[in-house]
């Protein structure tokens, strides 16, 4: 039976009627029209659909949107601030940290709640924290300079 | 073939053609004006026009396949069938067409992949972007150059010959100030004008090609902007669970779709072979997929993914001779020393991390499909064909392509199976492939066998080389070495799927044939400079003539600093060389063999390439690195198993692709080769990523890994038999 579901998404309320046990990649896809989140695998392998869950990535392919009833959901759409991009993102770029860009969305928001709970990595620690985000391309060297760059960054108080 | 041919035909493929000039100008609602410049990249010798037809099955058109256009408002556009997948010709082409143009980097819209806006081109493959493509844009930035210096001589009263060209404005040379701008130039008309070979700036007038430029795209990509095929939503689409057999080769025997029937807001559709159910959510969709029952007979072929090998020799065709080089005879009567090797390499997945997707809809019988696709042209005219439409009834529309590596050309079944479902609910229809079903009807690199005879004089010098190549293809088969009595015999292409060779469709995997031929090549050399007693790069140089390729693997060893230290029990170095759509590649790299466990741990990996005039050097930079990180996974880890049909590896969870930690020190070094043109970039740095690991595991261990990829259980058994 379809119900009533209130979350946040990208510092806004929304409410949404939907079976619970709906997938929750496909509502924010389909019924929340986003494009961020990206279908990759649908098993929770290769990461292009991490979303942050009260801060925290999650894969969303994995997750019933019943679970994020009063959470706060923040995808690629809204980790820039009123036109500002995210340290991480202008990272991303000024690195050319990408090619094909369809996993950049789910490395992004890895890295940053990686780097929410290890603002000073070692380039282990990040290659680590990535380790189960996939991307063909072969953009890895870049993704883990750029984290690096963004880490040092945001230590200077430019982050969000 | 000769020019009156050429014209012949052309004759036959402009007909061919869905779209005049003066259709498109139409289609585009140009009323404004602006110079319009056509040029085609059909006639180029380099790329065989045989091969292209006969891998297409299309002509291709003499007169145009792209266009430029100055506008009035001073924006100049390039309208080409080319899309982008990650390479960046989104950024370098831009580059080129600025260069030849003058006028600002920022002033280019590139418009790709578009069957209505776009003229014909043969496809997004084969790192023709940059090598073909490029030039001929230049030349119609160069041939607009001309018209509008002709245009400003009257409004400037000077010769064309006194007057320069600069950001956007023709100025006379003598007194700058005078100047007038090409949207002043080309306000209020329509100059049509066809590509006549005019001269190009020599690469000492470049300002903007061959200066690094960050990819264009990336600002759409980090905010989740930028539109893939999935992302196109429309109202009322419908989204598609498509029912799949459980292996090639299966029949489908019972069907019951009652389950799904019975299930809200569902549509079941049969048509034929394609058995879908249609809902507005795609979650939902797949549920009601999941209440169909089917029930197939798989047939029992025997063939699986160690059987395959004997199989594909078994059934190989003769094949063809397509290098050869004095007497073979003569050459095993000069050895002193004889290598007889057969190498072995398995089918891999393309994986790119967006599957298949595509969306279509109809509106008054035109039909508008947005797909993830390499080849736009070839899929329109397939779901033409297919729906039995007029081609220009067909419109495809290419956005962001999340990956392809050569698995999204041919056939564009996704495309396709949308097209159909649409026409058949009269809504719009999303096909979305699963990663199962992006894995199971993958076009895989095929198997492949390499069996190589050589031999070496007293001196180390290679006096013959035999080589048979079974299923791999051409590319990279000719040797690179001087070798005077030499024989290739290529049996079966990559892209041959013969009945009763392949158990499922294979098709071109970045750089094909070169990833096998250069492992077995190389490894094979590798394995002759030990008996030869020689270190392998002085026997590489020993063995070498060809000045580019001396210079690639010089360049390669100085970063490398080959030679200074010896590598330590359980470390070694390996080297490869090779040749790829023009470029010229040497890979050196450092491994660590866990002799326990048979892992291979890569430590560092120095890539030289030589490329010709470098048009982006970082973007270059970043497909070598791209190249070298895909590579360890064929290398390491790919490999599809199956058994009668069945795929076993349909997720990543047992297909393992490079992950971070695999990660070695990468280093790259771009050669400079300026009065060269621009070479292939998107491949050549991937075909010596087999060869130079097998070749680092040999020298660490002394093993010879026969087979790719050197999973810890081949590099056991290779160390066992030592």
């Amino acid at each position: 039976m379809p119900e009533s579901i209130r979350f946040t998404l990208n510092a806004k309320p929304v409410t949404i009627t939907a079976e619970g046990d709906r997938n929750l990649l496909s509502v924010l896809r389909t019924d929340l029209g986003l494009t961020g989140p990206k279908f990759g695998c649908g098993e929770g392998i290769c990461g292009s659909c991490t979303i942050l869950l009260n801060n925290e990535p999650v894969r969303s392919c994995q997750m019933k949107v019943k679970d994020v009833e009063g959470a706060s959901i923040v995808t690629i759409e809204g980790l820039a601030k009123d036109g500002a991009l995210h340290p991480l993102q202008n990272a991303f770029i000024a690195h050319d940290a990408l090619q094909c860009g369809y996993c950049t969305p789910g490395m992004i928001l890895t890295a940053h709640g990686f780097l929410s709970h290890t603002p000073n990595p070692t380039r282990e620690e990040t290659i680590a924290a990535m380790e189960d985000n996939l991307c063909r391309c072969g953009a890895h060297k870049r993704i883990v300079e750029a984290i690096q760059d963004a880490a040092k960054t945001m230590k200077g108080g430019q982050a969000s | 073939m000769s020019k009156k041919m050429r014209q012949d035909q052309g004759q036959q493929e402009i007909s061919l053609l869905s779209v005049t000039r003066r259709q498109f100008l139409k289609q585009m609602g140009i009323v404004g004006g602006g110079i319009f410049v056509y040029f085609n990249v059909g006639n180029l010798d380099a790329w065989s026009l045989t091969k292209r037809e006969g891998f297409l099955n299309a002509k291709i058109p003499t007169d145009f396949n792209a266009f430029l256009r100055v506008g009035t408002d001073g924006k100049i556009s390039c309208f080409t069938g080319k899309i982008e997948m990650g390479q960046g010709a989104i950024t370098s082409l831009p580059q080129m067409l600025a260069e030849e143009l003058d006028v600002s980097y920022d002033a280019v819209n590139l418009v790709m992949g578009d069957t209505d806006l776009c003229p014909w081109d043969v496809g997004t493959f084969g790192s023709l972007s940059i090598r073909h493509f490029g030039i001929v844009l230049r030349e119609a930035a160069s041939e607009a150059k001309g018209v509008l210096k002709e245009l400003a001589g009257d409004i400037l009263k000077q010769p064309a010959i006194d007057l320069g060209t600069r950001d956007g404005f023709v100025y006379v040379k003598a007194t700058p100030a005078q100047k007038v701008s090409y949207a002043q130039l080309t306000q209020g008309k329509i100059i049509e004008k066809h590509l006549d070979t005019p001269p190009l700036k020599p690469h000492t007038e470049y300002a903007i090609m061959g200066k690094s430029m960050l990819h264009q795209d990336a600002r759409d990509k980090v905010t989740g902007k930028a539109k893939y095929a999935g992302d196109i939503r429309l109202p009322g689409m419908l989204y598609a669970a498509i029912l799949r057999p459980p292996a090639h080769g299966a029949e489908l025997k019972n069907l019951d779709l009652s389950g799904a029937k019975q299930m809200e807001d569902v549509l079941v559709i049969e048509d034929g072979d394609l058995i879908a159910v249609l809902h507005p959510f795609p979650d939902k969709a797949k549920k009601a997929l999941a209440k169909i029952k089917a029930e197939y007979t798989t047939p029992e072929t025997g063939l699986d993914h160690d059987t395959i090998f004997d199989h594909l020799q078994a059934v190989a065709p003769v094949g063809k001779t397509t290098s050869s080089a004095g007497d073979l005879e003569t050459g095993r009567g000069m050895a002193a020393h004889s290598l007889e090797e057969t190498y072995l390499n398995s089918y891999v997945a393309h994986a790119p991390m967006e599957p298949h997707t595509a969306v279509a809809s109809f509106e008054n019988g035109k039909c508008t499909v947005w797909a993830s696709t390499q080849t736009p042209f070839s899929t329109r005219d397939r779901i033409a064909a297919v729906l039995n439409l007029k081609p220009e009834m067909v419109r495809m529309i290419t956005p962001f392509v999340g990956g392809g590596f050569g698995g999204k050309g041919e056939p564009g079944n996704q495309a396709v199976e949308a097209a159909r479902l649409a026409k058949i609910v009269g809504k719009p229809v999303q096909v979305a492939w699963s990663r199962e079903e992006e894995f199971f009807y993958d076009t895989f690199r095929p198997a492949a066998i390499v069996k190589i005879k050589s031999g070496i004089d007293a001196g180390g010098k290679i006096v013959y080389w035999d080589n048979t190549v079974y299923f791999a293809g051409e590319g990279g088969s000719a040797p690179i070495y001087d070798i005077p009595h030499s024989r290739t015999v290529i049996r079966g292409e990559w892209r041959q799927n013969d009945p009763g060779s392949h158990p499922f469709a294979v098709g071109p995997w970045r750089a094909p044939a070169n990833n096998t031929n250069t492992y077995a090549q190389e490894l094979q050399i590798h394995m002759l400079a030990a008996k030869a007693g020689m270190d392998p790069l002085a026997f590489r140089l020993h063995n070498l003539k060809d000045q580019r390729m001396i210079g690639v693997l010089e360049a390669a060893a100085k970063q490398f600093g080959w030679g200074s230290t010896k590598s330590a029990d359980g470390r070694g170095y390996g080297i490869s060389c090779g040749i790829d759509t023009g470029t010229y590649v040497a890979h050196m790299a450092e491994v660590e063999v866990d002799k326990n466990t048979g892992k291979i741990k890569v430590k560092r990996v120095v890539c030289a390439q030589d490329m010709g005039f470098v048009v982006n050097p970082q973007g270059a930079k970043i497909q070598m690195e791209g190249c070298i990180t895909m590579g360890l996974g064929y290398a390491l880890a790919e490999e599809i198993h199956f058994k009668n049909g069945k795929i076993f590896d349909l997720n990543f969870d047992s297909y393992q692709l490079p992950r971070f930690s695999w990660l070695p020190e990468i280093e790259t070094v771009l050669v400079d080769n300026k009065d060269l043109p621009p070479q292939g970039g998107g491949e050549p740095a991937i075909v010596g990523m087999g060869a130079v690991l097998a070749c680092a595991v040999f020298d660490a261990t002394g093993a010879k890994v026969l087979q790719l990829p050197m999973t810890s259980e081949r590099v056991k058994k290779a160390l066992a038999t030592i």
